[in-house]
């Protein structure tokens, strides 16, 4: 009998992860490719972006918040970057000097990070609902980046950033470890610094924060330019490994990163979320939209199950902490 | 046709833990107003909501014109003309005055199948039912754009509208102008001249001389009794509340006091209905008490010094030097700590661990290289003060929200003593924790006084607040109405007049 429970228990919180292995073993057997190591290094290559703008997100949604302005942001910052890393024979900007590819990824960084800042102060300074300022953001950043590129593509990229997706360090390309990296950096931020432990602390009371001397309004403003410049960095990220890029890069990403963050486990009331909520948010993402491919699941049937998969691990998330009171 | 239009006997109420009513009995003659009376806690509003339904008595029964009935819930006691005007029940304050008095019971015409709803009716009627109560503002006017004093009489038009035999009027006055209380008292009148039984409970003393007719006492959940209005003097109603046996239960009290820590001179609140002018001062190794009527602003004005609330004037200093606050972080500068009222909306993180939950405002201290956290230093503190609190939790890493009360309690003491404050605010420090864990927050707040320690307190307990304090402020409606120092003066009845000089 409690045995049983324990293992219903075990379901119930995993649920998501059984569900994801299942899959991948059914998947497997059906079409023995799937296993195949190129395979598994495409899936790989796709969650390094994906995990960046999950990292970013998830800390605005561990205050409570949200980012509707990610998937935007992210293609201006592939814009931005974009033009700094093209071949001279065909530059969008001719008169623009090309930068050494780190300087070009800062830039794409620094500039959204600035924007992230303004989406911050109207939250946490005006008051404004995070839901509100940064669909804000989300439309000033798309005409921005419309006027900017002329709605023209932005690609014939120099060799240098081209190879961040294809050389490889370990047997991982460079991408992957650039998205290791900003993991390391965001779990040390969440659990070492003061900074993370205020936006834990933000999420899950604010109230009670302030009243204990946080500086709650500051803290937002940098959570908010924080994730913005993780969204630039992503679309630095996109360029590499899509050799291309226009206006609509990104376009919805921003929806799929809550939802990876919310089926890993950060609790979209506040307060609840680790790094490796949001890796696994992604991976489960990326690995199910693979394996339905892989079964040739009709493309559209694929957002039904997508969606259904966000019904399933949004449920059974919330049941945790219900069950306790 | 009996005496009574409506009688309550017997009712007996309890919660978990507390017996908040026993056996209470009330008798309302028609054409009357009864006050009710009590200090915090003696159950008058719970008495009310057995009454209108809202809690389901445990024992008793009512008797309305002579008949036993049963009330299952507000609106079965709205439709056997029971009608209650609180300020908790929470109108829509962006629709109209016609739709919140015809919510749930809109006039309706029909077209055919369709059933919409009649506005040029509901309009009509709400205009109408104003009119009996002699308001004349615009039923279509949104609800939010009305005062206080408005919104209670659309309340008590609405009750008219369902011709109510009984009205309730839980603290009506608490928050009205003198205009207000006017215009209420008028339609008071008015409405006893209709034969309509009015149950009134308030603490303002001349109220009661002027409107009530009949007088039900309650203390501590109990029945008093009842009189005419005009048998019982001023000092023999607070007599009658207060008039319990104090019995000792409050530890010993060690140390000195010494010079003074906090000074506050003339300090008023932004809002005019809060603290205003407020002076007083606080010494080394002092428990100070801050006695009052719930809604006497103490909170306010605690919160006003930590930096929550806004100020328009006055001085706050901490060791003789003049600071200014104007957020929390500068009261924890200047050494000033606050554990405040609502534990669950502005003292705990509920989903963060125990440890989050005291290290959340002494992050600053625990720092390695400027800005990497020091957990082992950290954990080493929580540890301690788990240990020294006897704080009963699993681990240090347990959720705040799977503790019980009196150690979520301990845990925000324990913030505040990693911060080491000199000045450490306790507001309500053992509300709704258990009797045990009370005793061992009386035991913290003399340790830490015999420390050196400052301490405010406000306490709407009585007998915690006489047999804690070592000097007494009492406030009412904002300002500073009394002070007692004197141990020999440190009485129920002493508080409650300062308590209830409006």
């Amino acid at each position: 009998m409690n045995q049983q429970k324990k293992a219903l228990n075990f379901i119930a919180n995993n649920g998501v992860i059984i569900l994801m292995v299942v899959l991948v073993i059914i998947t497997g057997i059906l079409k023995p490719n799937f296993f195949k190591l190129g395979n598994w290094t495409n899936i790989i290559g796709t969650m390094s972006y994906r995990l960046v703008i999950a990292l970013g997100i998830a800390g605005c949604i561990i205050t409570a918040g949200c980012d509707l302005s990610a998937g935007r942001m992210i293609g201006f910052g592939a814009c931005l970057a974009g033009v700094f890393l093209q071949n001279p024979s065909g530059k969008m900007f001719p008169n623009l000097p090309n930068l050494p590819v780190p300087v070009a990824a800062l830039v794409a960084m620094l500039v959204c990070g600035c924007l992230g800042c303004v989406t911050g102060f109207f939250i946490a300074y005006l008051h404004v609902p995070p839901f509100i300022s940064t669909m804000a953001m989300m439309e000033i950043v798309y005409g921005v980046n419309s006027i900017f590129t002329g709605s023209k593509n932005v690609n014939n990229y120099v060799d240098a950033y081209l190879d961040l997706n294809r050389n490889t360090f370990l047997g991982l390309n460079f991408l992957i470890w650039v998205a290791l990296g900003i993991a390391a950096i965001t779990w040390f931020i969440f659990n070492m610094t003061r900074h993370g432990k205020y936006m834990y602390a933000i999420g899950g009371n604010p109230q009670a924060a302030e009243v204990a001397g946080v500086p709650v309004k500051q803290t937002l403003v940098l959570i908010y330019m924080k994730a913005a410049m993780f969204y630039g960095l992503a679309g630095f990220m996109i360029g590499a490994r899509a050799g291309g890029v226009s206006v609509n890069t990104g376009l919805g990403y921003e929806m799929e990163a809550i939802a990876a963050c919310t089926i890993g486990g950060v609790s979209v009331s506040g307060g609840r979320g680790k790094v490796s909520s949001a890796f696994i948010g992604v991976a489960v993402f990326e690995i199910l939209k693979t394996a339905l491919q892989f079964l040739g699941v009709n493309a559209y049937a694929q957002f039904i199950a997508l969606g259904v998969i966000i019904y399933i691990a949004i449920s059974l998330d919330i049941r945790k902490y219900v069950a306790k009171k | 046709m009996s005496e009574y239009l409506l009688e309550l006997k017997g009712v007996s109420k309890s919660f978990p833990g507390v017996r908040a009513l026993d056996h209470v009995n009330l008798s309302l003659r028609p054409g009357t107003v009864h006050a009710l009376m009590g200090e915090n806690g003696a159950g008058k509003s719970t008495l009310m909501k057995c009454l209108f339904g809202i809690y389901k008595m445990d024992e008793g029964e009512i008797i309305l014109d002579g008949q036993k009935v049963e009330v299952t819930d507000p609106d079965d006691a709205m439709s056997k003309g029971i009608a209650m005007v609180h300020q908790e029940l929470q109108p829509v304050l962006a629709r109209s005055v016609g739709e919140n008095m015809y919510l749930g019971r809109f006039p309706v015409k029909r077209y055919g199948p369709l059933k919409v709803i009649d506005h040029k009716k509901m309009y009509e009627d709400t205009k109408y039912w104003l009119d009996q109560v002699k308001m004349d503002f615009d039923p279509k006017a949104l609800l939010g754009s009305l005062s206080i004093g408005q919104m209670q009489s659309v309340e008590i038009a609405k009750a008219v509208s369902r011709s109510a035999k009984v009205v309730i009027l839980d603290e009506p006055t608490s928050s009205l102008s003198e205009n207000e209380v006017e215009a209420l008292f008028r339609i008071m009148n008015d409405l006893r001249d209709k034969g309509v039984a009015m149950v009134y409970i308030s603490h303002k003393m001349d109220e009661i001389k002027r409107i009530a007719d009949d007088i039900t006492i309650m203390r501590d959940g109990q029945y008093v009794g009842t009189w005419s209005a005009d048998e019982l003097t001023t000092d023999q109603i607070i007599a009658k509340m207060v008039g319990r046996e104090l019995t000792n239960v409050y530890p010993a009290k060690k140390g000195t006091i010494g010079e003074v820590v906090l000074e506050v001179n003339h300090l008023s609140s932004i809002h005019e209905r809060s603290f205003q002018d407020v002076s007083f001062t606080l010494r080394k190794g002092e428990i100070l008490g801050f006695g009052g009527l719930v809604g006497a602003q103490r909170t306010e004005l605690m919160e006003g010094i930590f930096g929550i609330r806004h100020l328009s004037s006055g001085t706050i200093k901490v060791k003789g030097k003049e600071i200014r606050i104007k957020k929390p972080s500068d009261a924890m500068k200047a050494g000033i700590g606050l554990i405040t009222e609502d534990r669950r909306g502005n003292g705990i993180m509920g989903c963060l661990s125990v440890k989050d939950n005291v290290g959340v405002a002494v992050y600053n201290k625990f720092l390695k290289a400027g800005f990497i956290l020091d957990h082992p230093a950290m954990n080493k503190v929580v540890d301690d003060s788990i240990k020294m609190l006897r704080i009963k939790t699993p681990n240090m890493q347990t959720h705040i929200e799977n503790l019980s009360g009196g150690n979520q309690q301990k845990v925000i003491v324990a913030r505040w003593l990693a911060n080491n404050p000199d000045i450490l605010i306790m507001d309500e420090p053992t509300r709704g924790i258990d009797v045990g864990a009370k005793h061992e927050i009386y035991e913290i707040m003399n340790d830490l006084a015999a420390q050196g320690k400052a301490i405010i307190m406000i306490s709407s307990e009585m007998a915690e607040l006489l047999g804690m304090s070592d000097r007494i402020y009492v406030m009412c409606a904002g300002k500073l109405r009394g002070e007692i120092t004197d141990k020999e003066q440190m009485t129920q009845e002493n508080v409650m007049n300062y308590a209830t000089q409006f």
